[in-house]
């Protein structure tokens, strides 16, 4: 047996799964994702969430060595309403009770997700604690006083790394980098340098990037004063794009405010406009916090709006050459169509000097 | 982009009769077209030759056409009408081509009219095997090695460097026709012979098989400024080689990855967004099981069967959509009527698994050829929606109407080891069941994937449901703890199954676990996986904790649906049941709609207040009805599968609105019935009921033959055989009782000659009201749904009508009938014969309705809710003839089920109808024939060959044959009597003569009309089921009745005076009717 219980007091009794643990306490936050549970689960934005798939049917496909967004789940539990236990598909390498199961992640199955995503809809996103016997007091206590600090911190890369390539070069921003960010850029061509999160302006500066990419991360965006200070130190000097918890971070050093969402946008099938094109585009998303839409500066222009609630989805800045979105351009899980925003801030970028051109095609 | 403010007017084409391959599925997207089109203030004219369509209400488009779906009928309705635009991506295959047609020959420009929605241009590059090619190359979509063919001998060249097996696809044909897989070059010449002619444009594609692969389609969604959706995957448990159309198919797509997913997503929008559809499109994909590698295999840039299966499964409006992007919106400014707030720039997300199971007529046609492949045979579909993949299943299972409860099927448990692996290899419609019973008996699920490419994930799933009807059998009603019952209803089982195993009654499991608190829970579809607040009633049942159906008790009235399009059951008792829904709306009850067909207006979640998208089966409606709580339910309108609830539902407590069950059974039951009549005076042919061979010849000694022998309790004739001797009674009860003893007694009756009469009236118990009746052409023995059927009665006398009025009215009182009745009548030796009694709705009642004006439906449901027919304005007794000839004309899909006998006998076997209107009799007939694409030119070679007792009769007739100038050819027998009685015919041989003979014959081309009535039906060694058959593979128009004949030549001696068929819409018939007494 396995339970979750919220800090509503709600109870979900299901049956376990993945490792067996006591007391495991998260925020719960729901995924409406029909495929790519594997790459949520290995989401660092998902760090210190207990994600809950609308889904019912998880683990059909078994899980691979391709598909992961990091080296290992990120989640803190996942609570699925039916767990498949004889995966089927050529490219599964095992299943995905093994796999968290190997990686100490809890899962629980059996329980009414509907039931559970409507109460998560209606009240807004809560804390909640998955253990395999009834919580006592204590540790409900734990759970409603649990917050996540500098999540950040804790998935951002432990140091400065490069990725080689002919094209331009961009410097990474850690947040919490999914790996597809770094396939894209690949793809297109870019020498890329990954820096921990913490990392100060001019050590960036001093590798003479042509642009700056901030990428995704978790927690909430004020959490994180100091790189918001440092983020603040290279607008203007690099072209910017800014991912997810990236374009927040952007926008917080830019003077603008961040509020959290009721319940967060996570799933595969986000309408978002891009209004310069006037054209609709389904995206991916995850994340529980926006720009408030009050505390835009005059420099600031929405490019991008989620057509479901209005939200800010996109920022193009007017006094320097970056633009953000809000939205996962990179997809995976879910849907490549706005993969364009790449080739927008690639297009953005010095063409760099001719010396480091040879210097990569040497390597 | 807003409304386009120059739409101010526009044509929509429907897609004709039900046949294979096109179902009910273009009434749900053209009705939700004209509506969406009329809520923006445009005019609609709506052509459709579909009398039993809900799209051919007066209420649904401004002005309604019930003319023949072919060009010249369409110009003359453009010429009159003059719209500025037309819709041709609603109406199927077949309103597609005519549309396409329309435009290639001019006549669209001809009258100004502009097509909307995805341009011309479009269409013809996806329809067209060459230009989709080219296009798929530009864009680098892969598409599958083939080749384009005009002539066999190229398709024997390509396959010979290409390898076989290969697939001939024929251009611009509907389900698949005339396609195959070749494994050799005699079978791919056989194939590509047939496909080259099925072909509007003579065209075959040739390409290598990918069978075996995954079948994943797409639907998709495109607006005129580029932004594209998909609306829903969906996943073949069957794999490519099997239609789409004959797959049992699952959404979303269970076992792709989500990059193989957004792989196959990203090739459907390039796709789209390449050939510049504005409105809805499906894709289908080949998936190779082994790699990433995937095919293009087509695309139809129109609404489709998959895109109305898409719709229920999401809920969202496809055909709305469309029609909305049509006349100018963009997806951004089309709000989500599910959630209504968001809008149709998204894409849906499912928490829940939807299967689709196809419904074929091998219950029906029992000697049908049952191997399925390319070319689709399935009639209808069901739709099931569960919480995982068992539940969804089992419900799919037990909408099919098969007598099935759990996956023990019949045959398969009585085949041995070596059999049941024989029968793995074969891809017929009970595959599925072989493989389940395989699983059972230990068979792994990766040898049956080996053999059936069925991926494993669905096997395993399959395995676990048969693994637990195994652990239940095992151990009978102890294994019945909470727990085990708990999983075994989240899984889906019904209580009758589970009541079954145990060896106790379905009430007490029932009981059992009511006190165990295992109840179910609805759920609602809202395409956003509750991530916002819905407002669609649109719900299915699961066993969980939450339910969100919260319905006030007493306020709602619940209508029973008619369940899958079948023979015999077709689109028009969906339309008496929305219009039973809408006249209870009217009458101010919430109203609640149970049914299980997603091709269906009925299904629409805006249909009634609340829709259930549940099984029809005593359990499963007994769930809603304890939810609901309603003032009553009305079985009338769904048919046989609703009128067979009514004991289940009086039996669970609540009220039938209507004819009481008492009475409805004294309808069906033999005895009580014969009963009745007598009481009251009726004549009816003699007969009894018998259970065994040994009864049924004694009885029909006694009677004397021939004997109508059948089954009680069935629908359509089923199984309704005429017997002329012994060994035919020894032969059909042998097929009847092939399952064992019936539960109801088998009907033998004295077969009597004579005119056949249907009648439909409305009765409250005190009054009736009938808007009219209809004469058959053909003399009784031919099932009435086979039969054309005129409006008003042509031949009765005064007194005979009289009579007519008189018995229906004494009948229907006697039996308490409050609603509709429908009763069949044989006229033999000027005395009137009641053959049958159905007290419920019937097939005819559409288009009486139309063109009687009398809202039959709607009358009929305010009398089960207990009201007078006197207090309604339209009187009582028959309403006088309208001034105007109304001819139904039966439609047959014979072409797709090979070796079913053609011959028509009193079982039956049409899938479809078409009308013919006018104020000339003969014109009439015309239209209905040409309405169901019996074109005769006017010159060639007409065929005929008749049995003994038809030969006189045929004289006169082949008379005026040739004085129309053709030239007729006959068999000896036939031959000898027509030139004896001097009508010049010449003698053709036999097929087993030499050439040149009947073969010889029908294959050369000229024939344009076989005549051939059958001795004995059948043998199929025989030539005159060898010459129906062929006549349908080379469809040459073959009739079987003398009096179909006649009607026949009667109106091509008109067509030869006139140039042009006048059309005649409903909004002409004005004069408001009212019955005389």
């Amino acid at each position: 047996m396995a339970y979750l219980v919220l800090e509503d007091g709600s109870v979900y009794e299901g049956e376990g799964f993945g490792a067996t643990r006591t007391d495991v306490i998260g925020e719960v936050v729901f995924n409406t994702g029909m495929t790519g549970y594997q790459e949520i689960l290995t989401d660092p934005s998902c760090y210190g969430q207990i994600v809950l798939m609308t889904y019912p049917l998880i683990g059909n496909y078994g899980v691979n060595w391709e598909d992961p967004e990091s080296l290992r789940p990120q989640v803190k539990a996942f609570a699925v309403r039916e767990l498949c236990e004889v995966p089927s598909n050529w490219h599964s390498e095992g299943s995905l009770n093994d796999y968290l199961k190997r990686h100490g992640i809890m899962g629980i199955q059996g329980i009414d997700t509907r039931a559970l995503t409507r109460i998560l809809r209606s009240r807004g996103t809560m804390r909640g604690v998955l253990s395999e016997r009834m919580p006592v007091p204590g540790s409900l206590a734990a759970m409603r006083s649990y917050a996540v600090v500098r999540p950040v911190d804790a998935v951002t890369c432990a140091e400065r790394f490069e990725i080689p390539g002919k094209g331009p070069t961009v410097a990474v921003l850690d947040l919490g980098l999914k790996a597809s960010i770094l396939t894209s850029l690949r793809r297109r061509g870019c020498r890329m340098i990954v820096y921990p999160a913490g990392t100060p302006p001019s050590v960036i500066l001093r590798d003479e990037p042509d642009g700056l990419l901030l990428t995704n991360g978790p927690g909430d965006p004020k959490d994180n004063a100091d790189i918001v200070e440092n983020i603040r130190g290279l607008t203007g000097r690099l072209p910017i794009l800014g991912i997810c918890l990236g374009h927040l971070l952007l926008a917080l050093a830019c003077g603008a405010d961040t509020q959290p969402l009721r319940y967060g946008h996570r799933g595969s099938n986000h309408p978002v406009k891009d209004i310069a094109k006037d054209r609709v585009y389904i995206t991916t998303q995850n994340h529980g916090y926006s720009v408030v839409e009050d505390s835009l500066t005059k420099d600031m222009i929405v490019s991008h709006r989620n057509w479901n609630d209005s939200s800010i989805e996109g920022i193009r800045y007017t006094g320097h050459p970056s633009f953000s979105v809000q939205f996962h351009p990179k997809a995976s899980p879910g849907i490549m169509d706005t993969g364009y925003l790449f080739d927008e801030f690639i297009g953005e970028l010095g063409t760099g000097s001719a010396g480091k051109t040879l210097y990569t095609e040497l390597e | 982009m807003p409304l386009n403010s120059n739409i101010k007017k526009v044509l929509v084409i429907g897609s004709g009769p039900i046949v294979i391959g096109q179902a009910a599925e273009f009434d749900y997207a053209g009705t939700q077209a004209c509506r969406a089109l009329r809520e923006e203030g445009i005019k609609v004219v709506l052509v459709n030759s579909n009398p039993a369509t809900i799209m051919t209400d007066p209420d649904i488009a401004d002005y309604v056409y019930m003319e023949p779906l072919c060009p010249d009928s369409i110009r003359s309705i453009i010429r009159r009408e003059r719209p500025d635009s037309l819709l041709p991506t609603l109406g199927g295959q077949t309103g597609l081509n005519l549309a396409m047609e329309l435009h290639e020959s001019g006549v669209l420009a001809e009258y100004g009219v502009r097509m909307l929605g995805t341009p011309a241009e479009s269409i013809r590059r996806a329809e067209d095997r060459e230009a989709f090619k080219q296009t798929m190359e530009e864009i680098g979509e892969p598409c599958i090695d083939s080749v384009i063919v005009h002539e066999i001998d190229t398709a024997l060249e390509f396959a010979a460097r290409a390898g076989y097996p290969v697939i001939v696809r024929p251009a611009y044909t509907l389900g698949g026709e005339g396609g195959g897989i070749a494994g050799d070059d005699i079978e791919l010449a056989r194939i590509c012979a047939d496909g080259l002619r099925y072909s509007r444009v003579g065209q075959c594609l040739i390409e290598k098989s990918v069978a075996g692969f995954k079948e994943i389609e797409y639907e998709a969604i495109r607006d005129a400024k580029g932004n594209c959706i998909t609306v829903c995957n969906m996943e073949n448990v069957d794999p490519v080689g099997i239609h789409t159309g004959d797959s049992i198919v699952v959404a979303p797509s269970q076992t792709l990855r989500d990059a193989e997913h957004q792989m196959l997503r990203a090739s459907a929008v390039n796709i789209i967004s390449a050939l510049k559809i504005e409105g809805g499109c499906n894709i289908q994909f080949a998936l190779d099981t082994d790699s990433a590698r995937y095919y293009v295999i087509e695309v139809n840039p129109r609404l489709s069967r998959s895109s109305a299966l898409a719709s229920k499964a999401t809920g969202y409006p496809i055909a709305k959509v469309a029609t909305r992007i049509a006349v100018g919106y963009a997806l951004d400014e089309i709000v989500n009527s599910v959630t209504g707030k968001t809008y149709a720039s998204f894409e849906p997300t499912l928490d829940y698994v939807v299967v689709k199971f196809p419904r074929w007529p091998f219950d029906k046609f029992t000697t049908a050829e049952k191997t399925l492949g390319s070319r689709m045979k399935a009639t209808g579909e069901v739709m099931s929606i569960g919480a995982n993949f068992e539940s969804a299943f089992l419900k799919a299972v037990r909408s099919l109407e098969l007598g099935l409860w759990s996956l023990e099927f019949r045959d398969a448990l009585k085949t041995s080891d070596e059999e049941l692996e024989r029968l793995l290899h074969w891809q017929s419609d009970e595959r599925i069941f072989v493989v389940t019973e395989a699983l059972r008996r230990g068979v792994s699920p990766r040898h049956i994937y080996d053999i059936t490419r069925i991926d494993q994930w669905y096997l395993y799933k399959l395995q676990n449901i048969v693994r637990t009807e195994e652990s239940v059998k095992a151990a009978g009603k102890s294994y019945l703890t909470a727990q085990n019952l708990r999983r075994m209803k989240r899984m889906g089982f019904a209580d009758r199954a589970i009541a079954a195993w145990c060896g106790i009654a379905e009430k007490d499991v029932r009981d059992m676990r009511r006190r165990m608190g295992i109840l179910p829970t609805f759920k609602m579809v809202d395409t956003c996986g509750a991530e916002f607040d819905a407002v669609s009633p649109y719900y299915y049942s699961t066993y969980d904790t939450e339910n969100e159906a919260n319905p006030a008790p007493g306020r709602s009235v619940v209508v029973l649906g008619s369940g899958p399009i079948r023979i015999g059951q077709g689109v028009e008792f969906d339309y008496c049941s929305v219009h039973s829904v809408w006249a209870l709306k009217e009458a101010g009850y919430e109203t609640v709609i149970i049914n299980n067909n997603p091709e269906t207006v009925s299904t629409d979640f805006d249909t009634s207040d609340r829709l259930y998208f549940e099984p029809l089966t005593p359990e499963d409606v007994g769930n809603v009805l304890d939810l609901e709580r309603p003032v009553g339910v009305v079985v009338q309108f769904g048919g046989q599968t609703a009128i067979k609830l009514a004991q289940a539902v009086e039996e669970m407590g609540y009220t039938i609105l209507g004819t009481p069950l008492a009475d409805i059974d004294a309808a069906e039951d033999r005895k009580q019935f014969d009963a009745l009549v007598e009481r009251l005076g009726i004549l009816r042919p003699q007969g009894g009921t018998v259970f065994t061979a040994e009864e049924a010849l004694e009885l029909a000694r006694r009677l004397g033959y021939p004997v109508l022998v059948r089954p009680s309790y069935v629908l359509g004739g089923q199984g309704m055989q005429i017997a002329h001797s012994d060994a035919d009674i020894c032969e059909f009860m042998a097929v009847i009782n092939r399952y064992g003893r019936q539960d109801h007694p088998i009907l033998v009756d004295k077969y009597l000659s004579g005119k056949e009469i249907e009648v439909d009236a409305i009765s409250d118990g005190e009054d009736i009201l009938i808007p009219g009746i209809m004469e058959h052409i053909e003399r009784s023995g031919v099932h009435s749904g086979d039969s054309i059927s005129v409006y008003p009665a042509f031949s009765l006398s005064r007194r005979l009508q009289d009579t007519i009025v008189e018995t229906t009215r004494r009948l229907s009182i006697a039996l308490h009938v409050r609603g509709m009745i429908n009763i069949q009548y044989i006229v033999s030796n000027d005395e009137l014969y009641i053959i049958e009694v159905n007290p419920r709705s019937s097939r005819t009642v559409p288009y009486i309705s139309k063109v009687t004006g009398v809202p039959m439906v709607a009358l009929a449901t305010r009398c089960a809710l207990g009201e007078g027919l006197r207090a309604m304005g339209y009187g009582t007794g028959l309403v006088p003839a309208r001034d105007l000839f109304a001819v139904k004309v039966p439609v047959f899909s014979f072409e797709k089920l090979p070796d079913l006998e053609v011959s028509l006998g009193p079982e039956m076997k049409s899938t479809g109808e078409v009308l013919g209107l006018s104020r000339d009799y003969s014109e009439a007939v015309l239209k209905g024939l040409l309405a169901a694409v019996m074109r005769i030119p006017d010159s060639g070679d007409i065929l005929l060959s008749v049995q003994d007792n038809d030969k006189q009769d045929l004289l006169p007739l082949a008379e005026d044959l040739a004085a129309l100038g053709y030239n007729l050819y006959a068999t000896a027998g036939t031959a000898h009597v027509l030139n004896h009685g001097y009508v010049a015919a010449s003698l053709v041989g036999r097929f087993s003569e030499p050439s040149p003979n009947l073969a010889d014959m029908i294959r050369g081309g000229h024939v344009r009309l076989i005549i051939n009535t059958a001795t004995k039906g059948r043998d199929r060694r025989r030539d005159g089921f060898r010459i129906r058959r062929m006549a349908v593979e080379y469809k040459i128009p073959c009739l079987t009745s003398l009096d179909t004949a006649r009607a026949l030549i009667q109106s091509l001696k008109l067509n030869r005076t006139r140039t042009e068929i006048t059309p005649l819409g409903l909004h002409e018939l004005t004069q408001t009717p009212r019955g005389t007494q």
